[in-house]
């Protein structure tokens, strides 16, 4: 049993910063947990006191069913890779995975023996002799992951683990760290600020700002239902598109339409109301010609993306002038700049924001479980 | 017609320029060569002086001898000197690199208020406590605490003038080791003390065999502190004992005093090359880098 639990978890910096604000969080045995946020959200800091390196100014961290909350970091059974990967530069590849092990007073040859073992694991075998400073910045990678493996922590914490690679390394790191983590099974806290990594990286997601946590849940649900206004403009590459509306009965005033008020939602909204009008550029249907219950404007940037591109239009938005709306349009379907074109959300893909939080139906998702057992799917 | 003459002008006017480059750079060595001679003649002079049997004050080609260095070995200081040398710099040198590490390293770790404030104004007051102005002050201090005539108080003293500036110059490369080493050992489970000694001090090895070097040729060339502080012959270093090198006459008696010098000056030169070829250290100095 290696799962983390926070409670009530405060961090308040000697300079008055309040980093960590009462912070609950459950992550599961195995899991492949991501900490998503701009940055000074509180999310390194939260990282770190889960290893130990800041104490907690209040509330408890427990790892299994030990409570760690004031034990010193070496004895927490945690590693951590950070994001200089941190290699000692005097040590050679072997003695650097070997460390942890020193410390546990292992003998050398049995060291040596582990730390090759580990080092075959992750491709590095003929790299042992070399130093940090004769490595490529992803074999510097593995070598901190091998260095972390060797110890069998409980917990992997890896600080900002791609951002110091280049990007087509990037990607490659992003499978091999995915891979790995599902064929070892440890619990896995990762921090980041990308949110497309931490989408294709994690079981699951916490999006934190300001030292709290402003959601949790799948990469899925994450990305389809952002539980506010914050979550849906950080997640997605491309934010999502928030329109001020009105509500008339079962219809919403969005940007000079009617647009009928998402199913999921209908009875839980008051006549008149102000609400936010969410949805995804990539669940925005672009059209040439007029279709019913579209929204309409003129075309003004386009920007093409590869295999397709990111269409900005202007509609007009209630009394005060015009908002931009965002839709992304297949390749070969462009529309020229000035064109009038008409947008179409997708059925079940609209969310309604009420005071900057998602108005969600009774029938809505239920707050997502922890996933468990990943390590029995991999 | 014209046209040769302006083409002799020409090859006229570059004869010149040639001419005028050619003394510019003759002009140049001999001024280069001037300076050299000026640091080098005194070189010469301990390279020559020792093995003449009547040394000058000038350099000149020596009537070989080794008579001078048989006529040292019988002052009975002159070795032993060395040998107090020795001890007074290694352990000042020992002293100053374990303490400033663990200054340094606290000040470059630790937030302390006013650090920098603190840091400057040491270094500012370190060269005047070896120096000539607290002379009397620190002979009252010593005496109050019984380190006259002893080789400890002379070591103190002297490890307190360099302090600051090692600690100066360590706080740097301390500063340089990112704290991430020390943070990812602390989860590994190492100790403060292991993190020191696995971590900080090999990563910061150059900086304290720079701090070293510069502490053993500090002390080998201190005359005043020794002086002051201890009474006799027999524990004073060498640059004391290169004082008392006189003719019964009162002149300098240049055979011993040039055999001597020699002696006494081969030590640092060689720590030098010995640090030198196996840390391969710069004076990196307080700067950024």
């Amino acid at each position: 049993m290696s799962a983390i639990t926070l409670r009530e978890l405060t961090k308040v910096y000697p300079n008055g910063v309040r980093a960590l604000d009462a912070l609950d969080l459950e992550i599961a045995d195995g899991e492949f947990f991501a900490l998503l946020g701009p940055s000074g959200c509180g999310k390194t800091t939260l990282l770190r006191t889960i290893a130990g390196l800041e104490l907690a100014s209040a509330g408890s961290v427990r790892i299994g069913d030990r409570a760690v909350t004031n034990l010193p970091p070496g004895q927490r059974d945690v590693a951590m890779v950070f994001q200089d990967y941190a290699l000692f530069p005097h040590m050679t590849v072997r003695d650097n995975i070997a460390y942890p092990l020193r410390i546990k007073k292992v003998g050398r040859a049995a060291r040596h023996d582990k730390a090759a073992g580990t080092a075959e694991e992750l491709g590095l075998s003929a790299l042992l002799d070399r130093r940090p400073g004769q490595l490529s910045g992803g074999q510097q990678q593995r070598v901190a992951l091998a260095r972390a493996m060797a110890c069998h922590p409980q917990v992997f914490l890896l600080d900002e683990p791609l951002s110091n690679l280049d990007a087509r390394l990037r990607l490659e790191a992003r499978t091999f760290l995915k891979r790995l983590q599902r064929e070892l099974g440890v619990t896995t806290v990762f921090v980041t600020h990308d949110q497309a990594e931490a989408l294709a990286l994690a079981d699951r997601i916490a999006v934190m700002e300001g030292g709290r946590i402003r959601q949790v849940g799948t990469p899925t649900e994450v990305f389809r239902r952002p539980a506010n206004t914050f979550v849906a403009g950080f997640i997605g590459s491309t934010p999502m598109n928030l329109v001020p509306a009105r509500v008339h009965g079962d219809e919403l005033a969005v940007a000079g339409v009617r647009l009928p008020v998402p199913e999921d939602v209908r009875g839980r909204l008051t006549d008149g109301e102000q609400v936010v009008y969410g949805v995804r550029p990539e669940y925005l249907d672009h059209s040439p010609e007029p279709v019913p219950d579209a929204l309409t404007g003129q075309v003004v940037v386009v920007e093409n993306l590869g295999s397709f591109s990111l269409v900005s239009l202007d509609v007009p938005a209630g009394d005060d002038g015009a908002t931009s709306v965002q839709v992304v349009v297949p390749e070969g379907r462009e529309p020229a700049p000035g064109d009038t074109g008409w947008v179409v959300p997708r059925p079940g893909r609209t969310l309604v924001y009420r005071d900057g939080e998602l108005v969600t139906g009774a029938a809505a998702p239920p707050v997502p479980a922890p996933r468990t057992g990943v390590a029995a799917d991999a | 017609m014209s046209a040769d003459l302006a083409k002799e002008a020409r090859t006229d006017l570059a004869a010149r320029a040639a001419v005028r480059h050619l003394l510019a750079r003759v002009g140049r060595y001999v001024f280069l060569c001037l300076v050299l001679a000026f640091f080098a003649l005194p070189l010469l002079w301990l390279a020559t002086a020792p093995f003449d049997d009547t040394p000058t004050i000038g350099t000149s080609l020596p009537r070989f001898t080794l008579d001078n260095f048989r006529t040292l070995l019988d002052n009975p200081y002159a070795l032993t000197s060395l040998v107090n040398s020795v001890w007074l710099a290694g352990g000042t040198a020992v002293l100053v690199v374990v303490f400033a590490a663990l200054a340094a390293y606290a000040l470059s770790r630790v937030r302390v208020p006013g650090r920098d404030a603190l840091l400057y104004g040491l270094l500012l007051l370190s060269s005047i406590v070896t120096g000539t102005a607290t002379m009397v002050p620190l002979f009252e201090l010593a005496f109050r605490l019984n380190l006259i005539d002893s080789r400890l108080g002379v070591i103190l003293v002297l490890t307190g003038g360099l302090l600051p500036a090692a600690i100066f110059i360590l706080k740097d490369f301390m500063d340089a080791t990112p704290t991430s080493y020390e943070e990812s050992a602390r989860v590994f489970g190492a100790s403060a003390l292991q993190i020191m000694r696995h971590i900080v001090v090999p990563v910061v090895r150059p900086g304290l065999a720079t701090v070293g070097v510069w502490a053993v040729a500090n002390v080998w060339g201190n005359f005043l502190v020794p002086f002051l502080l201890l009474r006799g012959p027999d524990k004073a270093p060498a640059a004391v004992i290169m004082y008392t090198l006189y003719t019964e006459g009162g002149q300098a008696d240049l055979r011993l005093l040039s055999t001597f010098s020699l002696l006494y000056s081969l030590p640092v030169a060689l720590m030098f090359v010995f640090v030198s070829s196996r840390y391969g250290f710069r004076f990196h100095g307080g700067i950024k880098r």
